[in-house]
């Protein structure tokens, strides 16, 4: 069994490459390399994966998971500028594809802490940078 | 190749384990507890997988999977406390897990019967909270 839990988060971004030469960035990245830069509301669903427990008939507690995300995502990029006041994005270009993996990768090593002894294990992260454009990580699609 | 059907029901429910004491089902559920409990829009989507017949073009008449779902789930649930009337949520939690796990147990063999294989179904609870069972164990 699946669930999936929805969340919402507004922030803001510069894709800009510090490998690459000021032209080359205006190429690549067109209006995503507006020095000012620009903001996105994001939408990302977390998926997790695990059997029914029998005593509260679910896969999840999602007042936990709900909690876990608040911590580990929305208090640290929501209202935020993430090439300014990420460290994630000090060296990494802040596309939706390295978010995605940011996220995935800091869920993924604090699950057990959180989930201690749970069937359920995190199976993806989706999230829709605009409702056209959208990124999926999972343990299976790929490196995070 | 996979066809989608998407229904609506509204109903209300309390997440309660009957064999837990108010206080146990409080702390395991929350406000979800409330003894007079609360209601949700569900949103169910039943998808097939089928190969379209070479005469109809299609995978299953759309009409007789409406009926089909609406027979098996939507008239038992649509406006119906869970908890009180639609068994088996007087004894399993009415979580959106069970509900899936019951939609399967009531679509896969009506479907079977109408030579279709049921690929997975998806409840969503609210728009941001959905599950998906595609029948394996759980």
């Amino acid at each position: 069994m699946r669930v999936t839990r929805k969340y919402r988060f507004s922030a803001s971004h510069r894709l800009h490459a510090p490998g690459l030469s000021q032209r080359e960035n205006s190429e690549l990245y067109g209006k995503c390399n507006n020095p000012y830069g620009h903001g996105h509301n994001y939408e990302i669903e977390v998926s997790v994966r695990g059997l029914v427990d029998a005593r509260s008939g679910r896969v999840v507690d999602p007042r936990v998971l709900d909690w876990f995300i608040e911590q580990r995502v929305i208090q640290r990029f929501h209202q935020k500028n993430l090439n300014a006041e990420s460290e994630a994005f000090q060296d990494r270009v802040p596309t939706t594809e390295n978010l995605a993996c940011e996220i995935y990768r800091q869920l993924k090593a604090r699950w057990q802490s959180v989930f201690p002894g749970e069937s359920a294990s995190l199976e993806k992260v989706r999230i829709a940078e605009t409702p056209r454009n959208i990124f999926e990580v999972s343990e299976t699609n790929g490196q995070y | 190749m996979l066809i989608t059907k998407r229904v609506e029901f509204s109903a209300s429910h309390i997440c309660r384990n009957p064999l837990l004491s108010d206080r146990e089902n409080e702390e395991l559920f929350g406000a979800a507890a409330n003894p007079h409990g609360h209601g949700h829009n569900y949103v169910l989507e039943v998808t097939l997988e089928g190969q379209p017949d070479p005469v109809t073009g299609m995978v299953i008449d759309l009409k007789k999977l409406k009926e089909i779902v609406n027979r098996e789930v939507v008239e038992p649930y649509d406006h119906r406390f869970l908890n009180y009337e639609v068994p088996p949520f007087d004894r399993v939690v009415p979580t959106p897990e069970n509900i899936a796990l019951d939609v399967w147990k009531r679509l896969s063999p009506q479907l079977s019967k109408n030579g279709c294989r049921l690929h997975g179904v998806r409840v969503y609870e609210t728009p941001d909270l959905y599950v998906d069972y595609f029948g394996e164990p759980a």
